[in-house]
């Protein structure tokens, strides 16, 4: 897919404080003359932040790490998770369509996705809150077919389901993300065959949708006040 | 190559290992050798005579491994081929007894991975041949007749691409583009820009310039010859010649004092293009922009027949005219003669015998410099160019290098990029590296000396002193502190001229006594030999000799046409005192003639032959007087003699040079340079404006 800027870019880009703090912290990681190694974390935090990456952003990253602006542009054109076009303003639905989504159903999906949201992928919804595409595979094959929805996975998806999710993302709530019929996780659809013994005792969901609940941060815009910076990188 | 770092299999018995260098053997073909194990496979095959297919690897960039053409097959190693330009001789597996491992470069596997290799290249690469102007000299041309197949089996559309508008140099044609990154690798390594790169993955990566700028470089000439296919081309010599009926003629360029090694590429009467030639220890192979697109400049503006000044106004003269009349004027007047930036030492040899016959003197330094023509290590230096490559500490004094020599600014920058410490006094500027800015003036050069730490001994260090620093009335004082500083820090020197004439004048003493204008005023009669970056004064006699209808031309009373620095043979001694010579390409336009027999031919009317009726002849007397010159492609050693610290008056150093695409007749009527200049103005204006 030939990757290039979007045609109308905003006039400017900066970090919220809270994530300008987070990234500076994120450069100390690096010896000093090789700040340029903080690309992908800074470019990720600002379409975190924004929901994709604009040219003042890229320009903004590269500067702040004394790198050439092209060398930054290099690599947002090289990963396709960096989003170079807008993005829906509520969320932006990644299907996974390799082999075992496929096999399981990510073709309905990716209809459901075509009459929901808009015909062509990359596009943004009518109602500006929703855009969608179809990805490579995002490791979740267990539990095939799944969409990740901002920084969660919505795995075991049925039609009529995925459905739903689209519809409350569209109302401004996020669905409890991880496995969508009752599983625990990837387990054998037909319950636990073998260690049995904590059965009883586990949690109702597991540790990935416990964090998503417990942040709230599935398609939140972050802007760093989530977590709060404890690491120093920084030399003492 | 190092002819001590491999011997041949017969000579290795009793050899070891040495350690110390880390050498390896290794069998390239059934040929055993030795090499450093650091080499990587490619440069071992070199050794060994073996030429690898290549497309991305270039021995002056950094390794990319990206167009896999070069692959090999390890005996005994992974079971698929390996780039050989990207794997290093330490890293091969010896065999289970601990033999050499075994390179093969023509076995089946390898011919069969190339030819795969070569058919993944030319899926997308269209066969634009008969209307590319690559064709002929084209890599991909070249190894597809040896790798190729004469059919394809890529029946889908090809790729399209967009072309890229790089500026008035280089062409684009991105379609033939095979993504070998290494016009990207030399604008961002060798150069210093950070316009060109790569983006986009896959089938879809396209090399471009960042949001369509164009190259801000004047070196940008260089990834034409890089590309090994048609996607970059010249633009001033597009469509206009094929490779195979261009005569190609090896010589010295004299765009700047350096000397660059240069092929001329003519058409019958005309210069078609201008290529760099190898030189090591000069300009390795790279030449600037003014060297390579100037000839447009040897086509215009000619003086092709001698004028006289009969009533204010030039009419056209034959030359029986013109030196009669010559002779008229010149009989018992005082003569000066002024040497100009481009002409070789036999022309000026020329000049210096029939000048001071008639009891005149000529002069060289036209730009004032406070050169001493008695002490070569005070204007040439101590230094090699080539020294700059291992030099920890560079001194920049009052010069401009990225104007004044781009290809020696290109070494400097290679020096900083290996961890070299650089330090300029004299005009901020943008030199592609970074520096320390020590200060603009004559104080900040005591200061330097006063604080500087580097004591001799501690490493290689250089002091490059530009020309502007030393024509003020105290230059001759700046020189000898910019010496007290090379003294005390133990380092070498450099004084880097920007006259491709002025080294060679100077070492046949071409050189009045009195101070130029002094010397201008009191003479009757001016012999201007191609001086056009000089005022004159209105009053007195001048006599022009030279190639371009230029500043010099313009207010003389006689001029002699004279051939350009393609046009004839001539000895140059560049900026580091070295002596080459240079090479007739193609014939001076109408009636111009070689300068040195235009000297000649007024020495006969004058009445007194130069004792010399041709080129070789006016040689041999030329090196009997000064016989270093007879040292070509040598660096004599020179004395170090220190000057006298004289007064310093309290000034800022000006560099010589305030725009680089103008510095001399050729390249001011070169359309070419006119535009880039224009487009360099431009530039600084719009960021001027941004700021």
């Amino acid at each position: 897919m030939l990757r290039r800027l979007h045609p109308d870019q905003p006039e400017s880009f900066a970090f919220s404080p809270e994530n300008q703090k987070w990234a500076e912290a994120q450069v100390t990681k690096y010896p000093e003359g090789r700040e340029a190694s903080a690309v992908i974390p800074l470019l990720w935090r600002a379409q975190e932040q924004e929901g994709w990456l604009s040219r003042p952003a890229i320009e903004f990253v590269a500067d702040m790490l004394n790198m050439a602006h092209i060398r930054a542009l290099e690599v947002a054109t090289f990963y396709f998770m960096f989003q170079l076009h807008p993005v829906g303003s509520v969320a932006h639905v990644q299907v996974c369509g390799t082999l075992s989504c496929m096999l399981s159903g990510a073709e309905d999906l990716i209809g459901i996705c075509k009459e929901k949201i808009s015909p062509t992928p990359h596009t943004i919804s009518k109602d500006g809150k929703l855009s969608w595409e179809e990805v490579e595979c995002l490791g979740a094959c267990t539990n095939a077919p799944m969409a990740q929805i901002g920084k969660d996975y919505y795995e075991d998806l049925s039609n009529q389901r995925f459905g739903e999710v689209i519809e409350d993302l569209r109302n401004g709530s996020a669905p409890s993300p991880g496995p969508q019929n009752g599983r625990f996780s990837v387990e054998p659809s037909l319950g636990l065959t073998t260690l049995l013994a904590g059965e009883g005792d586990r949690p109702s969901t597991n540790e990935s949708v416990s964090l998503a609940e417990k942040f709230n941060d599935t398609i939140k815009k972050i802007d760093g006040s989530e977590v709060n910076l404890s690491v120093r990188w920084d030399k003492q | 190559m190092n002819s001590k770092m491999w011997c041949f299999g017969k000579n290795l018995q009793g050899l070891s290992v040495n350690l110390m260098t880390d050498e390896r053997k290794v069998i390239i073909d059934e040929v055993e050798l030795q090499v450093e194990g650091s080499m990587t496979l490619i440069q071992a095959c070199e050794e060994a005579g073996i030429e690898i297919p290549r497309f991305c690897y270039h021995e002056r960039l950094s390794i990319a491994g990206n167009c896999r053409m070069c692959l090999v097959e390890i005996v005994g190693g992974p079971p698929k081929p390996a780039a050989s330009c990207a794997m290093q001789v330490r890293d091969l597996r010896p065999g289970p007894d601990g033999q050499p491992p075994v390179v093969k470069t023509n076995s089946p596997m390898v011919k069969k991975a190339r030819e795969g290799v070569m058919e993944f290249l030319l899926i997308n690469h269209p066969l634009d041949c008969p209307i590319c102007d690559q064709g002929g000299e084209c890599d991909l041309q070249d190894q597809a007749m040896a790798y190729g197949v004469d059919f394809s089996r890529f029946r889908e559309a090809k790729r399209a691409s967009d072309d890229l508008d790089l500026g008035p140099l280089v062409e684009t044609h991105m379609t033939r583009c095979i993504s070998c990154t290494r016009c990207v690798r030399f604008t961002t390594e060798v150069a210093g820009g950070s316009q060109m790169g790569q983006t986009g993955r896959g089938e879809d990566s396209e090399i471009t310039s960042y949001l369509g700028e164009t190259l801000e470089s004047n070196l940008q000439g260089n990834i034409i010859d890089l590309c090994p296919v048609g996607a970059l081309t010249s633009k001033p010599y597009s469509f206009t010649a094929r490779p195979w009926e261009l005569s190609k003629t090896e010589t010295i360029d004299v765009m700047d004092a350096l000397g660059s090694n240069i092929r001329v590429d003519t058409k019958g009467r005309e210069v078609m293009r201008i290529m760099p030639s190898n030189h090591d220890g000069i300009n390795e192979e790279w030449i600037s922009d003014k060297t390579r697109f100037v000839w447009d400049g040897l086509r215009r503006q000619r003086l092709d027949k001698p004028y006289i000044r009969e009533d204010g106004k030039l009419r056209a003269a034959t030359w029986a005219e013109a030196l009669k009349k010559a002779k008229s004027e010149i009989a018992d007047k005082k003569i000066f003669g002024l040497v100009g930036d481009l002409v070789s030492v036999e022309a000026t040899f020329a000049m210096k015998q029939l000048v001071e016959g008639l009891g005149g003197s000529v002069e060289c330094r036209l730009d004032k410099a406070k050169l001493p023509s008695d002490n070569r290590s005070a204007y040439v230096g101590t230094a090699l160019i080539a020294e700059i490559d291992t030099a920890k500490t560079i001194y920049i004094i009052g010069s401009n290098p990225r104007d004044e020599a781009p290809t020696l600014n290109a070494r400097i920058r290679k020096a900083w990029l290996n961890g070299a410490e650089i330090k300029l006094v004299g005009e901020p500027s943008d030199l592609t590296y970074e520096y320390h800015h020590c200060g603009t003036g004559r104080k900040a050069l005591k200061d330097l000396i006063k604080g500087e730490a580097l004591k001799a001994g501690d490493h290689e260090s250089l002091v490059i002193l530009g020309q502007g620093a030393i024509t003020d009335e105290d230059g001759l004082s700046v020189l000898a502190k910019v010496m007290e500083l090379v003294e005390k820090t133990g380092s070498k020197f450099l004084n880097l001229h920007i006259a491709a004439s002025r080294v060679g004048a100077l070492d046949i003493g071409a050189v009045a006594d009195g101070e130029i204008n002094a010397e201008i005023a009191k003479a009757d009669v001016i012999y201007n030999l191609g001086a056009d970056e000089i005022e004159l004064p209105q009053s007195g006699f001048v006599i022009y000799q030279g190639s371009h209808g230029d500043r010099g031309a313009h207010n003389a009373d006689i001029i002699f046409p004279a051939a350009a620095y393609t046009e004839e043979n001539g000895i140059f001694v560049n900026t580091e005192g070295r002596t080459q010579v240079s090479n007739r390409a193609n014939f001076a336009p109408g009636e111009a003639k070689e300068n040195w027999a235009i000297f000649r031919a007024l020495s006969e009317e004058l009445g007194d032959s130069l004792p010399f009726d041709n080129l070789t002849q006016l040689r041999k007397l030329l090196i009997g007087l000064y016989p270093d010159l007879e040292r070509l492609d040598e660096v004599p050693f020179n004395e170090w003699k220190p000057l006298k610290v004289g007064k310093m008056v309290e000034r800022d150093f000006i560099n010589s040079i305030s725009d680089f695409y103008l510095t001399n007749p050729i390249a001011r009527a070169s359309s070419v340079m006119s535009d880039l200049s224009a487009n360099a103005k431009a530039r600084a204006n719009s960021k001027l404006a941004a700021e």
